[in-house]
């Protein structure tokens, strides 16, 4: 049998995801990033080859997607992330028209297609607040794990407002409202609305659609979750494999060309027909 | 749909007189940059040679009385523009944010303010040192700027009341009662004008100098239509932002003088000959593009390069017509047997659609899209002016939403090359041209060449 892969080259992360011919995810990997960008590619697909105890010559067509994806070498094809993680969620998710993707330097808003189409797409600009690099400084500041973040947050009754558009200066004001005496927890909730405030209006500029699925490696942030769902007004999907989004999406348009897209196969079973 | 600008005149034959001499190769670019060398070794003698310098921008500025009075037209915003062409921007803005100037200014009056204070040098040369500067209130920091060359230079600082827009609902019409005000009260304008321009050359004003000079300027227009009518066609003869740039420098600069008719009538008589011979910009156009607002002159090849690596040509930019003085042509021609009243008619019509453009914009677009067989729409908003993007929003939504164009919306500067983020606009672009194969039912990358990756073994 042969098998698809995408690999997602990401800011902070790489990731890999193997479907079979009925794109169900058969491996997966996900390496923190290295020094060297060119390694990282073939090692989170090697991993994800493994994870699905496969071999090399059973892969039949490799997308890459990602800030890095001109970099993975044994890749067939390359398409952005914007349109994998548009795929990835409307396979997961069938019903959804808004992707809300908060990686570590991009966070996007995109209004999808029925068939995960990208119909309308708004990014942050020359900036990263307000994107994952954000939660980062808090971490860094608190000296506490990204994975405590949300849920010390969900416990503020009284947020701060964090005035700061820069994930730099973030810091430091972070520090400021510390030694002022708030509390943690108040510090982390102003971060939060913070990061959300600009995802919104980000998502108000394509239009708000009626189901959004929330992906990249911020949407494992419960507090992030909660806050958008109540900004936006309407439910958010958040997958266990939010993280694998994109590389999922583009191993859908690596199946795409392996195998034929829906309206291919549509196509070629009428032929023969 | 109801639609507040006239209809563009269809192609016509020019009024141009026909070439007198043998058919000669015509490399629009080579004899642009050509014309545009010969423009600043004359500006470089200026003032030795005692002649008189005027300083003027793209939009609203008297240029035909003050070319009647034999003064040399020095362009600040072309002259920074080109540092970015060049490549030095950098150096000029650098040296003017040493000075004290904020990140946030304009770059192009950084870029101009780093000049001076390198004594007038320029990567072209000389910019010799003004006896006038015409501005107006076309944009809110011409008048500043102009008020530093007040300072600077010591000379007079002539500011154009130039009326725009009074209510959300007004369309300007040419002959109302409302522009006729705004006609005589521009010509009142030009009067003083005339004076000053007296006083400084010592020469008396002649009408039919003027009438003279606006009657060149209607050939060019008529020239420059046809030319951005011939983009129509598919395959496209030009790149509308690229080559379009070439057009409307020599449409400035040139404005109202024999070389610049002559420039024009060729470069007609060109495209025309690539529309016969079905010659287009790129070798496989696959998707036509409109380009709104103004380019990134720094990383101008880059972007176009982004755009045609995907088969994508810029039919038709806005910038052609808001940054050549044609508006609207079939309307902006001089009647020539009333040199002054008309110089001012189309100077109130010109200024007051220029100023109501961010009124406006969607419904010209939107005619601009059906006449040019547009696929997708790029915005590029300017992060050092605020005033030329920040109508981009709501005519992005009702292009992306009413009409349902695929749009996209890049962001970086002029000149400034720290706003100019290659993986950041390359992504965007990518994901654009993703989007509008998907639309026609085709998967990304179709039917292209993939630029990296081998498809070879780990």
């Amino acid at each position: 049998m042969k098998y698809v892969a995408g690999v997602d080259v990401g800011s902070t992360q790489t990731k890999a995801v193997i479907i079979d011919r009925n794109r169900t995810i058969v491996g997966r990997a996900l390496l923190d990033m290295e020094t060297s960008m060119m390694t990282i590619a073939p090692d989170a697909f090697r991993a994800a080859l493994k994870n699905a105890d496969l071999t090399e010559d059973q892969i039949e067509y490799v997308t890459a997607t990602g800030y890095g994806r001109y970099n993975v070498t044994f890749g067939n094809e390359q398409v952005t992330e914007i349109s994998c993680h548009a795929r990835g969620a409307v396979h997961l998710f069938p019903q959804t028209r808004m992707v809300i993707d908060i990686g570590g330097q991009d966070t996007k808003a995109i209004r999808v297609g029925l068939e995960g189409q990208v119909e309308d797409f708004t990014m942050n600009d020359k900036c990263a607040a307000g994107t994952g690099r954000f939660l980062g400084a808090a971490s860094y500041a608190l000296e506490m794990p990204l994975s405590d973040l949300g849920p010390l947050s969900l416990k503020s009754t009284n947020p701060v407002r964090i005035t700061t558009t820069c994930t730099v200066f973030a810091e430091s004001e972070i520090i400021s409202h510390l030694a002022k005496g708030c509390l943690p927890e108040d510090v982390l909730m102003g971060v939060h609305h913070a990061i959300t405030s600009r995802c919104v209006s980000l998502a108000r500029r394509v239009g708000i659609e009626s189901e959004a699925t929330f992906t990249g490696g911020v949407s494992r942030n419960v507090a992030m979750v909660q806050l958008l769902s109540q900004q936006l007004g309407i439910p958010i999907n958040v997958s266990p494999d939010a993280h694998f989004i994109g590389a999922l999406g583009a191993a859908l348009f690596a199946h795409d060309r392996a195998f034929g897209n829906k309206q291919q196969i549509a196509a070629a079973v009428a032929e023969e027909a | 749909m109801t639609t507040a600008i006239a209809e563009v005149p269809s192609v016509r034959t020019s009024n141009a007189p026909a070439s007198q001499t043998m058919w000669t190769p015509f490399n629009a670019r080579d004899e642009g940059q050509r014309l545009f060398k010969e423009w600043y070794a004359s500006l470089e003698q200026a003032n030795e040679r005692k002649e008189p310098v005027a300083n003027v921008f793209v939009m609203g500025n008297a240029i035909e009385i003050l070319r009647s009075f034999d003064f040399h037209m020095v362009f600040p915003e072309i002259n920074s523009l080109q540092t970015g062409v060049r490549k030095t921007s950098a150096e000029f803005i650098r040296v003017s944010e040493d000075y004290g100037m904020s990140p946030d200014v304009c770059s192009y009056v950084k870029a101009d303010m780093g000049m001076m204070l390198k004594e007038e040098e320029h990567p072209t040369g000389k910019i010799p040192r003004p006896d006038i500067t015409v501005s107006s209130n076309m944009c809110g920091t011409f008048i500043k700027w102009a008020e530093i060359w007040e300072r600077r230079y010591k000379m007079p600082s002539f500011v154009l009341d130039l009326p725009g827009q009074r209510t959300s609902n007004w369309v300007v019409r040419p002959g109302d009662a409302q522009h006729s005000a705004d006609s005589r009260w521009v010509e009142d304008q030009f009067k003083d004008l005339i004076a000053k321009c007296e006083k400084i050359t010592g020469k008396r004003f002649d009408i039919d100098r003027l009438a003279e000079i606006q009657g060149r300027v209607n050939q060019m227009v008529i020239h420059w239509n046809n030319v951005m009518e011939l983009n129509r066609v598919c395959p496209a003869p030009y790149n509308a932002m690229l080559d379009g740039l070439t057009y409307i420098g020599i449409m400035n600069v040139y404005r109202g003088t024999v070389e610049g008719v002559e420039f024009m009538r060729r470069l007609e008589e060109d495209i025309r000959a690539k529309v016969a011979r079905g010659e287009g910009r790129v070798p496989e156009e696959r998707f036509r593009l409109l380009f709104s607002g103004t380019p990134c002159y720094v990383s101008m090849r880059r972007l176009v390069e982004l755009f045609e690596s995907w088969g994508g040509v810029f039919a038709y930019s806005d910038y052609l017509t808001f940054a050549a003085g044609g508006m609207d042509a079939a309307e902006l021609l001089y009647d020539t047997s009333r040199p002054l009243e008309s110089l001012a008619e189309v100077t109130a019509l010109a200024a007051q659609r220029g100023l109501s453009n961010q009124f406006f914009a969607h419904e010209r677009m939107e005619k601009q899209i059906h006449d040019y067989g547009v696929d997708g729409v790029v915005f590029h908003g300017i992060k050092s002016c605020r005033f030329v993007s920040a109508g981009m929003a709501d005519t992005r939504d009702y292009i992306s939403k009413r009409l349902g164009i695929p749009t996209l919306y890049i962001e970086s500067d002029l000149i400034d090359p720290r706003y100019w983020s290659d993986a950041q606009i390359k992504n965007r672009v990518d994901a654009f041209f993703e989007a509008l194969q998907q639309r026609v039912g085709a998967g990304p990358m179709r039917g292209r060449e993939v630029p990296t990756g081998t498809g070879g073994p780990l």
